[in-house]
């Protein structure tokens, strides 16, 4: 027999909207990241007034809540850990409404972030977030997990592009956040509290973004060097010349090496970093600041500095960017991606201690990321069915938390704490922080049924990256 | 039941942890997009068959997604980290169709089709000669009048209508085995004339050879040739599949050519994959290799080859709808559309999101025929708002789907193979002086 809540559930919303199916509910049951919990109902909805039927039935009979829109997070967000529904936002119909005067834009949280992208640009405007799963990702997970991208340096993330937002309550409740304006100091900013906050305070139901121009042109520069410092120097010389790139990106000699047995792509593998750099604004100024960004590299002791002359050259070094993370699965099939995060001049710094954890738990480890915002990624490779191996990335990982905090870091720059971070949330912020958020949560969740198991570490937990 | 081990060395699950769950496949594929549910994307058949093969669900959960998918294989180029999803899905075919849990009708087309019919060049020759009569004795029109063909076993009958005049069985079985280039010889090929191009489309395989042939290839038609084994492969008789491959590698060992060639990207996509039926390291796997290296798309010779000269301007804006299996099995997408932008007059206009699956799929468009017809909508919407004339395609199913979704749709289009466009360009060999 069905449960209760779900018969009344179906009762309010219809019952091809609530599938409950063995295949259905597995197939809901993971995301990007580690873990599968399968959940006991999978509701797909389509308007504001579904979801609040969803919200109310669960608040009244304290079913967990757990919204997912692809499911292409790396940190656990969509997982339904505590079961009850995953309420699935994917098929809400895609919509982006642009108003050109204002240069903003009202989507719903269904659409995909790269079809806002391609609105945008219909009006010679630009939606800067480019997280590199855009193609896939819905605008609603983007603002739920504060997404970011290499475009992060130059113009920010997700959260500094929202200024409106209709959230629908854990208790069922309507309400709505900021508005349609640039600026906006009247009370709280519940926009930006609400963005990021991995689904554990409501259902986001519709957005206003802010866009900007898109720059006219843009220019590509490769260089590579022959030690981590060198480049880490390279990156920071740049930033305070007074030029402000657009991304600056960098990949280790572990990930060329990848990328050119993959799929060559013509990388140098005789460095030990490469870093990519792209500029943009317009025509004549670009290419004074390539200029001089191309000096600072060569002043610096780079190996080689390579301009790209055509689209299709810049093009082919962006693609070599987007292969490491293909390639590098090659080394073996499991992946645990980070995306710990430094104070820009502490990069070379963070290296040598990545280079350091390599070498005490012997795991494969491999760093690329976007440099120019100290955001890394450093990747282990290793093999989720060998318990021993996954015990030592278990204690590498933990490691590579505590130096990016010691370093004065963060835990997480763009993928969000979800379940993997939560056990380490105390030593970034502090018992006092953790429970100020936990009020905070608390106050907006009175029943704890809205994405339970998130962001906040129950007594005792530790990262676990083994079947045990 | 099969045990779930019998599953787990089919699907090759090992492999099964490639997927690292990203979610890049979602977009590109079509079954997703017109079934919106997360258990009809490559990912969540992916996970449900891994569950399946641990012992963690039943069988019997795969059936469903497993027989929805189309097997277009759009997921391939795009994933990251390039999952073998077509060997995953042969291999839960094969276990579901040793245990046999698929519908009786779907069960009962498929043998009809796969086990008698198809892999017989003599069933396959009375087909077309039996629709030869058919419509030649007025008996078609008569049906579709009365409606008679509706009745037919599924939707065979919607399809009837859209077929193309068939031979008489005298033009059938007057077609030379061998063709002599129409200039100096610059390769030799057998021409592998598959079951249904030869059926329903035999004037279209006829124009093939002649194009090969005013293209500077001699052409052989091997008799001893037989089935390529796609559809029994995609509906789960691999052992079929498997005597089909050898008898075609047999086959072409026999001669002395530089290729095989075939005009059907279904039946291409199956044979540039023998060396998968058989394990590595065996004699049968080394022959099937040699085999592979020269199975050839009709475009990628005649691209090749570069010696026709189209004397005729054919003033048409066309759209062209990739076969799956060339794209993105074959991998096969510049030949064929520098071969039609080298017609005079011929303007390509490309419609939105071509590599999605027209929905036809081996015989997926007979026994799911409802899911097919969702997604020929999808794609009729996109072929019909190009503002073209006819639509381009290179493999018979696609053929056949898009003459029936254009009528149905009313886009005012007609559908041709390629071949039939390069043949109305009136070629000739390059260096040919008037």
């Amino acid at each position: 027999m069905e449960a209760q809540w779900i018969t009344a559930l179906q009762q309010r919303i219809g019952k091809e909207r609530v599938q409950t199916g063995t295949a259905d509910r597995h197939s809901y049951s993971y995301d990007g990241s580690f873990g599968e919990f399968l959940p006991e109902a999978v509701v797909q909805v389509r308007s504001t007034a579904e979801v609040v039927a969803v919200m109310e039935t669960a608040n009244a009979f304290l079913v967990p809540v757990t919204p997912r829109g692809q499911g292409t997070c790396l940190s656990g967000g969509p997982l339904p850990v505590k079961g009850g529904i995953v309420l699935d936002m994917s098929q809400w119909p895609s919509s982006v409404d642009i108003t050109p005067g204002d240069l903003t834009a009202r989507v719903s949280p269904g659409t995909l972030t790269a079809a806002i992208h391609a609105a945008a640009e219909e009006h010679g405007l630009m939606y800067p977030p480019d997280p590199s799963s855009a193609h896939v990702s819905t605008i609603g997970g983007n603002l739920a997990e504060n997404s970011g991208g290499p475009r992060g340096l130059k113009y920010g993330v997700t959260k500094d592009y929202v200024i409106g937002l209709e959230v629908v309550t854990p208790e069922g409740k309507i309400m709505q956040a900021g508005g349609s304006t640039i600026k906006n100091v009247t009370g709280f900013d519940l926009t930006k509290l609400i963005v990021g906050s991995e689904g554990v305070l409501g259902v986001i139901t519709a957005a206003t973004l802010k866009l900007i121009p898109k720059p006219p042109a843009v220019q590509t520069i490769m260089a590579s060097f022959a030690s981590m410092e060198t480049a880490g120097e390279a990156i920071s010389t740049t930033l305070t010349s007074g030029i402000l790139p657009a991304k600056m990106e960098f990949i280790d000699q572990a990930c060329a090496l990848a990328v050119e047995a993959y799929q060559p792509s013509g990388l140098p593998t005789d460095a030990a970093a490469i870093v990519m750099i792209e500029l943009d604004g317009n025509e004549e100024s670009i290419q004074v600041e390539a200029r001089q960004v191309s000096q600072i590299m060569k002043e610096l002791g780079a190996l080689e500095v390579i301009e790209p002359k055509t689209p299709e050259a810049a093009a082919a070094i962006w693609k070599a960017r987007k292969m490491v993370s293909p390639a590098i699965a090659k080394i073996k099939p499991t992946k645990v991606s980070e995306d710990a995060t430094v104070p820009r001049s502490q990069i070379p710094a963070m290296t040598a201690r990545l280079a350091d954890i390599r070498e005490k738990y012997s795991v494969s480890l491999v760093v690329f990321g976007h440099a120019g915002d100290g955001n890394l990624h450093p990747n282990i490779l290793c093999d989720k069915r060998d318990q021993e191996e996954m015990k030592r990335v278990e204690l590498a990982v933990g490691e590579i938390f505590e130096a990016a905090i010691e370093l004065g870091g963060t835990l997480s720059g763009e993928h969000g704490i979800g379940t993997m971070k939560s056990s380490f949330m105390e030593q970034e912020l502090g018992a006092v922080g953790v429970d100020m958020m936990r009020r905070i949560k608390d106050a907006w969740d009175p029943n704890g049924i809205m994405n339970p198991g998130k962001i906040f570490a129950e007594p005792g937990q530790r990262l676990v990256l083994t079947d045990e | 039941m099969s045990n779930p081990g019998t599953l787990k060395e089919r699907m090759n699950y090992e492999k099964s942890f490639d997927c690292v769950q990203c979610g890049y496949c979602l977009p590109a594929c079509p079954t997703y997009e017109t079934m919106e549910t997360e258990k009809h994307s490559p990912r969540g058949r992916i996970q449900l068959m891994k569950l399946a093969a641990e012992g963690k669900i039943g069988l019997e959960e795969l059936e469903e997604p497993v027989g929805k998918c189309l097997g277009c294989m759009a997921c391939m180029p795009v994933c990251p980290t390039n999952v073998q999803y077509d060997q995953m899905l042969e291999g839960a075919k094969r276990v579901i169709e040793d245990n046999k849990q698929k519908p009786k009708l779907q069960q009962a087309v498929e043998h009809s089709l796969l086990d008698t019919l198809i892999p017989s060049a003599a069933g396959m020759n009375t087909v077309g000669n039996l629709t030869w009569l058919y419509q030649k004795t007025g008996l078609q029109k008569a049906a579709q009048k009365l409606r008679l063909s509706t009745l037919a076993p599924l939707a065979m009958g919607e399809f009837e209508k859209v077929l193309p005049p068939q031979p008489s069985p005298k033009e059938r079985s007057a077609r030379p085995a061998f063709r002599p280039a129409h200039q100096p010889e610059k390769a030799r090929v057998a021409f592998f004339t598959g079951c249904v191009m030869d059926s329903m489309f035999f004037a279209i395989n006829e124009q093939s050879m002649e194009l090969l042939a005013i293209a500077g290839a001699s052409v052989i038609v091997p008799e001893e040739q037989t089935c390529c084994g796609a559809l029994h492969a995609h509906s789960g008789r691999h052992d079929k599949a498997v005597e089909l491959a050898k008898q075609n590698i047999q086959m072409l060992e026999e001669l002395d050519v530089d290729y095989v060639v075939n005009n059907a990207g279904g039946c291409g996509a199956q044979m540039i994959r023998y060396d998968h039926l058989f394990e590595e390291g065996t004699v049968w796997h080394e022959r099937a290799l040699a085999f592979t290296n020269k199975v050839r798309d009709i475009t990628q010779v005649l691209a090749d080859l570069d010696s026709l000269r189209f004397t005729k301007p054919v003033n048409e804006r066309i759209t062209y709808q990739p076969s799956c299996h060339m794209t993105n099995v074959q991998r096969v997408t510049e030949a064929p559309r520098a071969l039609m932008q080298a017609i005079p007059g011929i303007e390509l206009q490309e419609m939105n999101d071509p590599n999605f699956c027209c929905g036809s799929a081996g015989v997926y468009n007979l026994v799911q025929h409802e899911s097919s017809m969702n997604i020929l909508d999808v794609k009729m919407k996109d072929a019909g708002s190009t503002s073209t004339s006819t639509i381009v395609t290179t493999n018979p199913g696609c053929l056949l789907q898009m003459k029936y979704g254009a009528e149905k749709a009313a886009t005012g289009q007609r559908a041709v193979h390629l071949v039939e466009l390069l043949m109305e360009a009136e070629p000739v060999p390059k260096d040919y002086k008037l």
